[in-house]
């Protein structure tokens, strides 16, 4: 072979790469120059017939162009891959903007939301969450709450009685303070909450409910203050309502409780300035709280000359319906999956 | 209510801001819910100086007005409007009680600029009958006209609405009482009103025997003062009455009432003459009777105690008089009585009878005996001042008061750690003063004996706290946190059980609502598959809330309906809730409701609710609780629900609970609900572990048999799984068919199998040998085909 008919043949290589359109032309020229019957492989067969002389020279010629060939081949075909992966890319393009699966999310009800908000941080304060019965014995209701019968805070109370005037549904969750007691028999400190439902003989409307629920809190152990009270409830405030809320205490009168304090809290919308949520005063009450009474904490079986403690207790629906601005009680007790969908999230 | 303008004649207040002492008072705790001072703009005192009839009306008149400033043409519809009556005006601009505004107007044609009124009409008396029949308020003829109506009237009296808590409406709700709550305050005295008169002969020791036959009495005081003149009421007690609400009758029924509003201490006036010359205080008898007031005939019983001539009854105790010795014009000889009864018996009766009043409200609260003995002097002064009354001499007392004096000793420290501040013992002296409790100090230990003035005061620390503490000021607490070792806190373990369901619940998908504990009996009825009864309540406010429910499951159907007619589609809910049955046996139960889509997407297709879907939340739910493979479902009929979708769930061999679809007859709907109680699954499950995959490869064998149509997936299982052994570790159902290829009572039922063993790799043979078992057993125990490949 000689220089021209090398020329000549790269010349037609180059053309025939030249119409090579996609990986399977150029598969095409593949078997044309490198099968068993191709061109370049013929080429190389024949060297049996070259003269010894010739055959380095011969060989030579036959590499140069089989090389020629395998870059060029090579080169194309990664480009002609890399279009076809492309293409093929393409074609699965969609809209993005359609919609997604929707998975149901499951929401809290609401109260139950605020509840758990404060139960995270009280349970990291060492206190633990407790439940009691609903049904109760007016014993724990309110005897041992200093509520013995003919006592006049009970008209307010308003009870539903269940047999004669032993047993009830719960007026309040105090009654599970009070067996949280009897279960330590004034030997051991106390640090609880016990939030859940409640009831009252009170006609259902906007801001009454004859089933609502409450957050009431105790604390028993040696020289437990007013202050300490203060600081408690000052961190769950905070904790729902932001940081520079401000807690007040106003004197109040329960029997379970002496020195009892209404608790108010400085008005999250407005700060203090006065709007329509605090009724112009900056504040709103939120709780009733105080140090527990020594006839309570006598009568569950706690020297009071020994043992101090503090109570609170706030009312649940009254604090979502604050802090998440619902002015209707009955929301929460007939969940309307439309309202109650945003719930599923978490907060700062 | 309290009138400010009242309280100043028991404390100095000049100069004082009322505006800023209800704060202070507030913040000292007691509530002052609103500060009230009677004033409308534009209101004149007139004087009538003509009145023609409307020529175009056959009740209204058309009257000239003079004011000072002008003469205004007014036309008027009361009856007693006429010449030379002065008048209350309101001008043109003015805005009465209602948002009303006095407009210039035409009345049937004749103008008219203003409007002369009622009194309420300017709010200041109930509006009924009898007022309204009154017509315009006729002022006295020395009214100046042009001045304001109200400062005349004194109604312009700042007036303190309380909203004070039960224990201190004892010595708060009257004016002398609130007089020494402010003078603690604003550290001032209080005078005692004048309670002076002279003493006439016969003596009441002649004319009276007293008897109290009742332990509900423990004190009963009275007095006789004759030749008594009833008439009208001065001024200022008319004024002051009525501004707290209370209407004038006369002298004589006004002064016990002012007495009441002073000291707190209801009175009540006998006709003496008719009463006769004995009273015995006694417990009434069953079905004893007695008109009283009012004219209503009321039948007693041995809760109730009656005041009686010593044979029948002249008036039930604290609650209302008997018209037997009713006071009444002619009357010239009262006895006053001065008394103290149980107050629980007098709520008591009170409410039995629907007696509710002022009086009887104070006597359920208790009383002060040291004014129950001032009163009396008081309303004698009063009626000797204002009804010419002749004061008889001397007075009847029974008197079983326990007079021991409230006592306590405390250390200064005590109070500063109940409070958690520092008070110095100098600071401490200061607030005992204005608080007018006497008190020794030996170092630094107080004896402090508390007024019987203030009943709700108890001699011990707590009780001295608050009284230091919020005289000191509640301000001055500081934030602090209790000092205590450390502990850890959590969940009791019912309660981390319902934590832990709501939070795989909610991780589910489903929706956590809370509804009404009572419901009402046709919801109490239904879905009662485990037999329990619910409670009644014995005195439901409401047929829809009588029921104490022992399911959730109505109560979740409920909220479905109302979701479903506010277009929501698909609804996933669930709630944890107490139950009881009629014998107060409480369990917690989880129900949960779905319906509609699982998942939803417009494109690719959606996964509905069905049996098998809610079935994989219940087992999912079992599962992350720690009882896998401890449960399993007997399908049975069940109330209310599909009779064949529906089945008992069982945890080891308790039935916890049900599933199934809801029967069509109760809501034709596509909804499925589960029922478990929690109660049920406070078992223990096993201590979490961890096991390691195996590391040689797993066998995968397909099978398919034919079976009758009602045969149950699970009957085939328990064969095969038997037949299996361990080495068979997995087996999943992969297809059913019914159809053209099976008989009409026939199904094909195809299984994976999967093989393993954790030491080896399993060889062809042994896997084919179990396998071969496999169909045997199946085949040959169930009588069933081997379906063809």
């Amino acid at each position: 072979m000689n220089v021209l008919a090398l020329q000549a043949l790269k010349k037609e290589i180059n053309k025939d790469f030249d119409n090579v359109k996609d990986l399977k032309t150029l598969d095409e020229l593949r078997v044309k120059y490198l099968s068993k019957k191709g061109i370049i492989t013929e080429l190389n067969s024949k060297i049996k017939e070259i003269p010894n002389e010739e055959k380095k020279d011969y060989g030579m010629k036959v590499n140069e162009v089989r090389s020629y060939f395998n870059d060029k081949y090579d080169s194309l075909k990664t480009t002609l891959e890399k279009e076809a992966l492309e293409m093929k890319l393409a074609q699965e393009k969609i809209d993005l903007t359609l919609p997604s699966v929707k998975f149901k999310t499951g929401s809290p009800n609401i109260l139950e939301k605020l509840i758990e908000e404060v139960e995270e941080l009280l349970i990291s304060m060492g206190y633990d969450v407790l439940d009691g019965p609903e049904v109760e014995e007016d014993k724990y209701n309110f005897e041992m709450l200093n509520l013995p019968k003919g006592h006049p805070a009970r008209d307010a109370q308003d009870t539903f009685y269940l047999e004669n005037e032993e047993l009830l549904l719960r007026s309040q969750t105090s009654p599970v303070q009070v067996r949280a007691m009897l279960a330590k028999k004034g030997k051991e400190p106390i640090r609880m909450i016990c939030p859940g439902k409640t009831y009252r003989r009170d006609d259902d409307d906007a801001t009454h409910s004859h089933q609502f629920m409450q957050i009431e809190g105790l604390v028993v152990d040696k020289n437990i203050s007013l202050s300490d009270l203060k600081g408690t409830i000052d961190l769950i405030v905070k904790r729902l309502f932001g940081n520079d809320t401000i807690t007040r205490f106003r004197p109040s009168y329960y029997p379970f409780t002496e020195p009892s304090v209404e608790v108010d809290i400085s008005c999250f919308k407005c700060k203090g300035e006065g709007c329509n949520i605090c009724k112009n005063t900056g504040f709103i009450t939120v709780a009733g709280a105080g140090i527990v009474h020594p006839h309570v904490l006598e009568m569950a079986g706690y020297d009071p000359k020994e043992w101090t403690g503090f109570a609170f207790g706030f009312g649940a629906d009254r604090l979502a319906m604050l802090k998440y601005g619902i002015n209707d009680v009955r929301v929460f007790y007939n969940t309307d999956l439309r309202e109650t969908k945003d719930f599923d999230r978490v907060e700062e | 209510m309290i009138n400010l303008e009242w309280v100043k004649d028991y404390i100095d207040l000049t100069d004082e801001d009322l505006e800023k002492l209800a704060v202070k008072i507030t913040e000292a705790g007691i509530n002052i819910e609103k500060v009230i001072t009677n004033s409308i703009p534009n209101l004149v005192i007139g004087k009538v100086i003509s009145c023609v009839d409307h020529p175009d009306s056959d009740h209204l008149h058309v009257c000239k007005v003079d004011i000072g400033s002008e003469v205004l043409n007014i036309v008027c519809g009361a009856p007693n409007v006429r010449t030379g009556l002065k008048v209350i005006v309101a001008k043109v601009g003015a805005i009465l009680p209602g948002d009303f505004e006095i407009k210039k107007s035409k009345i049937r044609g004749v103008e008219s600029c203003g409007m002369i009124c009622a009194l309420y009409e300017l709010g200041l008396e109930e509006k009924n009958e009898e007022t309204y029949a009154k017509g315009i308020h006729e002022l006295s003829d020395d009214a100046p006209i042009g001045k304001d109506p109200l400062t005349f009237l004194g109604l312009t009296d700042t007036l303190y609405e309380l909203d004070i808590h039960k224990h201190r409406n004892n010595d708060c709700y009257y004016h002398l009482g609130f007089a020494y709550e402010i003078a603690a305050i604003l550290n001032r005295k209080v005078t005692l009103p004048d309670l002076t008169f002279k003493e006439n002969l016969p003596s009441v020791e002649d004319m009276l025997t007293l008897t109290v036959a009742t332990k509900k009495c423990p004190y009963y005081s009275a007095r006789i003062v004759t030749d008594v003149e009833i008439g009208e009421s001065p001024d200022f007690i008319k004024k002051r009455l009525n501004s707290v609400g209370i209407r004038s009758i006369n002298n004589v029924v006004d002064i016990s009432n002012y007495v009441m509003l002073e000291f707190g201490q209801p009175l009540h006036f006998f006709d003496k003459d008719k009463l006769g010359t004995n009273i015995l205080v006694r417990d009434a008898k069953d079905k004893e009777e007695i008109i009283t007031l009012d004219g209503k005939k009321r039948l007693l019983s041995e809760d109730d105690i009656v005041i009686t001539d010593g044979v029948k009854p002249v008036c039930i105790a604290g609650v209302m008089g008997g018209e037997n010795t009713e006071v009444t014009p002619d009357t010239k000889t009262i006895l006053i009585e001065s008394a103290i009864f149980d107050p629980v018996s007098i709520r008591y009766t009170a409410s039995k009878l629907n007696l509710k009043s002022e009086a009887s409200i104070r006597y359920a609260k208790g009383l002060n005996y040291e004014y129950t003995e001032l009163a009396l002097q008081r309303a004698c002064h009063l009626l000797e001042k204002y009804a010419h009354a002749k004061v008889l001499t001397g007075e009847k007392v029974y008197d079983k008061i326990d007079k021991t004096p409230k006592v306590v000793t405390f250390k200064q420290e005590e109070i500063n750690k109940m409070l958690g501040i520092n008070i110095s013992l100098e600071d401490m002296k200061i607030e005992l003063g204005r608080l007018d409790f006497p008190f020794t100090l030996d170092n630094d230990t107080f004896t402090v004996t508390i007024p019987n003035r203030r009943l709700d005061v108890d001699p011990n620390v707590n009780d001295i706290a608050e009284e230091i503490g919020r005289l000191y000021g509640y301000q001055n607490l500081v934030s602090t946190l209790p000092i205590a070792p450390t502990k850890k806190g959590g969940y009791a373990k019912d309660v981390l059980l319902r934590k832990n369901v709501s939070k795989r619940l909610r991780s589910l998908g489903l929706n956590e609502t809370k509804t009404y504990t009572l419901v009402s009996k046709e919801m109490a009825s239904m879905f009662n598959y485990d037999n329990k009864r619910g409670k009644e309540l014995p005195n439901p406010m409401s047929q829809d809330k009588s029921v104490l429910r022992t399911t959730l499951i109505p109560s979740l159907l409920n909220i479905y309906n109302y979701n479903k007619a506010r277009h929501v589609e698909d609804i996933m809910l669930y709630e944890i809730s107490k139950v009881y049955d009629i014998e107060y046996n409480e369990e917690i139960k989880v129900a949960v409701l779905m319906k509609g889509r699982y998942l939803s997407n417009l494109v690719t297709t959606d996964v509905k609710v069905d049996f098998y879907l809610i079935k994989g939340i219940f087992e999912n739910l079992l599962d992350y609780l720690g009882f896998k493979n401890r449960y399993h479902l007997e399908p049975c009929k069940l109330p209310d629900v599909h009779p064949y979708i529906g089945a008992k769930i069982f945890l080891d061999k308790d039935m916890v609970g049900i599933i199934g679809k809801v029967d069509p007859s109760v809501n034709s709907d596509d909804i499925y609900i589960l029922e478990l109680s929690l109660t049920k699954l406070m078992k223990s499950s096993k201590p979490l572990k961890y096991k390691e995959a195996s590391k040689y490869p797993a066998v995968s064998k397909d099978i398919a048999f034919i079976v009758p149509k009602d045969m149950t997936s699970k009957e085939i299982e328990t064969v095969i799984k038997k037949a299996g052994g361990r080495l068979l570790s997995e087996i999943k159902v992969f297809d059913v068919y019914t159809g053209e290829h099976v008989s009409k009572d026939e199904k094909s039922i195809a299984y994976n199998l999967v093989f393993q063993n954790n030491e080896r790799t399993l060889t062809d043979e042994e896997v084919m040998e179990i396998f071969n078992n496999i169909v045997t057993k199946v085949t040959t125990t169930l009588n069933v085909k081997l379906r063809d490949k």
